[in-house]
């Protein structure tokens, strides 16, 4: 795409929120993913042990189980009933994803975003084609695929191949395939298939999804009337096919993203000059109404600077 | 006309369908084949105490790693992906690299959050992670007349689950070996005697317990044992037959010569 045609993604945001402020949720999902990979390793590093275990399943100040929701399904699915410790577990993620966004866990727990968040980047910078893009319902395909195959196989199936719990396992117990595995991800996502595996394949991300579909933290475009049509939002945007109804949707309707999909990473917050988006919960229906002097520049108008150019 | 965009449609929905169904296929039986090919368990890989059967403990297990954490000597490791026929994330160890210590407390099977290690082992002696064999005789120190014996020092369980056999040794006429002997029923598979075994590779090897032992017919008796849980002969009027013996004229009844018999038929000719 020739430079000309656009402004560089999230440089009006820049300019008027400076680099923090742009980066803002980006930076905090780091810190984040840091430190729930931190927890785990704080044992094995300096015997001080937080969390054992994995994201499988683990125990926290010996007290706080957790058990990976999918993972406990399968398990049911290939004919063990889990003791009371797992279930209680799998209780715990899944009622804490049914309210803060069952994806939340794709943006700010899961090890595998930085490695597809960076191959998205360098996708990005090298201007490459998007190749395969499989339908997104795959996801749920692949769900379903590996429920079934539990069933007939009496093993959990996906943990055989799942690259969340290889990589995480890999990185707290040490194990070379979790490098092996992440580099695997990344160059699928960077050559074969962009936004690939978080946006079309992965299993456990759906399963979340399918979790979080009634969450109660949502991101809204409560000032949708302030947007310029910069696009920015879209570009950002690792599932871009749920910001349109919110923020395209008809006069009157819900301005909250509502769709399963949202992995609430505030990525569209960060990169919008305008402030369309903010945080909320799902019944939070309120919509910013337009003022007179502030009536959006359209971005299309805009001139652009020789500077701009990347 | 309308029949060709209605056909169109109809094309896309079958060819789309078709594609998902073969895509799911495909993706299934990939799937299918990784997630079976790890069943069958190599024969230096032990589980866990408590372990369920392997089928049922790769429904059970989700690869938490939370034993191997808690096992203090490190015993327990996790199975790196592709490595052959673990299933990736599970815990296992490897008797010659580190042994199962047996800790009284079982502190691998308390981690378990979902019962693939068995809640209800509360005795470390009634584990069976495996069954040790002294599957080299011919190396064996003890099988040569030494006495090594450190298998049989080394093992928690001494005098009960190993002892040592006495036995005539042939070589030097003379000398005594004594065999160090499993006695199955009461081996945990701790795998302390394959560790310590001082040969280069050891003669005495923790093997799954599907390798390890045979298993008798449910039907097959034995004699001697139900006759002392009777207390007395199951049929009573048995009439006890002339014995071979050994030696010339094994036949006493038709070569007399050979040994005097030390039972007589009562009422016999002889």
């Amino acid at each position: 795409m020739s430079v000309e045609t656009h402004l560089p993604v999230g440089f009006e945001a820049l300019e008027e929120k400076g680099w923090i402020g742009s980066r803002r949720f980006l930076l905090l999902r780091r810190a984040s993913q840091l430190l729930f990979l931190a927890l785990f390793l704080t044992g094995p590093l300096f015997d001080l042990w937080i969390t054992k275990g994995t994201l499988a399943g683990s125990m926290t100040f010996d007290i706080l189980p957790l058990t990976d929701p999918f993972v406990a399904t399968q398990s049911v699915v290939a004919g063990h009933w889990p003791s009371a410790t797992a279930l209680l577990g799998a209780l715990i993620v899944v009622a804490a994803y049914a309210l803060l966004g069952g994806r939340s866990y794709c943006s700010w727990v899961c090890p595998v975003n930085p490695v597809t968040d960076a191959a998205h980047w360098m996708h990005r910078r090298l201007d490459l084609p998007k190749g395969w893009q499989p339908k997104r319902s795959t996801r749920l395909w692949l769900v379903a695929i590996a429920l079934v195959v539990s069933l007939i196989t009496g093993t959990i199936a996906w943990e055989a191949i799942n690259p969340v719990t290889i990589v995480h396992r890999g990185l707290v117990f040490g194990l070379a395939s979790a490098w092996i595995v992440a580099a695997a991800v990344f160059l699928f996502d960077l050559f074969v298939a962009r936004r690939g595996w978080c946006g079309h394949l992965c299993p456990v991300g759906a399963f979340y999804g399918l979790i979080g579909k009634a969450a109660l933290v949502r991101v809204s475009a409560a000032n949708r009337d302030a947007c310029d049509n910069c696009m920015d939002c879209y570009a950002v945007c690792p599932e871009k096919q749920v910001i349109s109804p919110a923020l395209k949707g008809a006069p009157g309707s819900s301005p909250i993203i509502l769709a399963g999909d949202c992995t609430n990473c505030g990525g569209c917050i960060d990169v919008c000059a305008q402030d369309v988006f903010s945080f909320t919960h799902r019944f939070d229906e309120r919509i910013v109404e337009p003022s007179p002097q502030s009536a959006p520049e359209q971005s299309a108008a805009r001139k652009i600077h020789k500077e701009c150019s990347q | 006309m309308a029949m060709p965009q209605l056909s169109h449609s109809r094309r896309r929905f079958m060819t789309d369908t078709a594609r998902m169904a073969c895509g799911c296929a495909v993706a299934g039986l990939g799937l299918g084949y990784v997630a079976s090919d790890a069943r069958a368990l190599p024969a230096d890989a032990l589980r866990p105490p408590g372990a369920l059967p392997e089928t049922d403990f790769l429904s059970a297990c989700i690869r938490c790693g939370l034993c191997a954490r808690d096992c203090p000597f490190d015993t327990l490791k996790l199975a790196d992906l592709g490595e052959e026929g673990l299933a990736t994330g599970t815990p296992y160890f490897t008797a010659r690299k580190v042994p199962c210590e047996m800790c009284d407390d079982i502190p691998c099977v308390a981690a378990c959050p979902t019962g693939a290690l068995d809640p209800t082992l509360e005795d470390i002696d009634d584990a069976r992670m495996g069954t040790a064999v002294l599957v080299d005789q011919e190396n064996c120190l003890n099988f040569h007349g030494l006495r090594c014996d450190v298998c049989y020092r080394v093992c928690p369980s001494i005098d009960v689950a190993i002892s040592l056999k006495a036995s005539h040794d042939e070589r030097s006429g003379h000398h005594a070996i004594f065999a160090p002997t499993v006695h199955a029923d009461h081996c945990t598979g701790c795998g302390l005697c394959e560790k310590s075994c001082v040969l280069p590779e050891a003669a005495i090897k923790v093997l799954p317990v599907r390798l390890a032992r045979g298993e008798a017919a449910d039907h097959y008796r034995r004699g001697w044992e139900e006759k002392e849980a009777n207390g007395a002969p199951l049929v009573e009027g048995l009439i006890d037959l002339p014995d071979r013996l050994p030696g010339p004229g094994t036949d006493n009844l038709a070569a007399p010569g050979g040994f005097e018999p030390a039972f007589k038929v009562p009422g016999g000719s002889q």
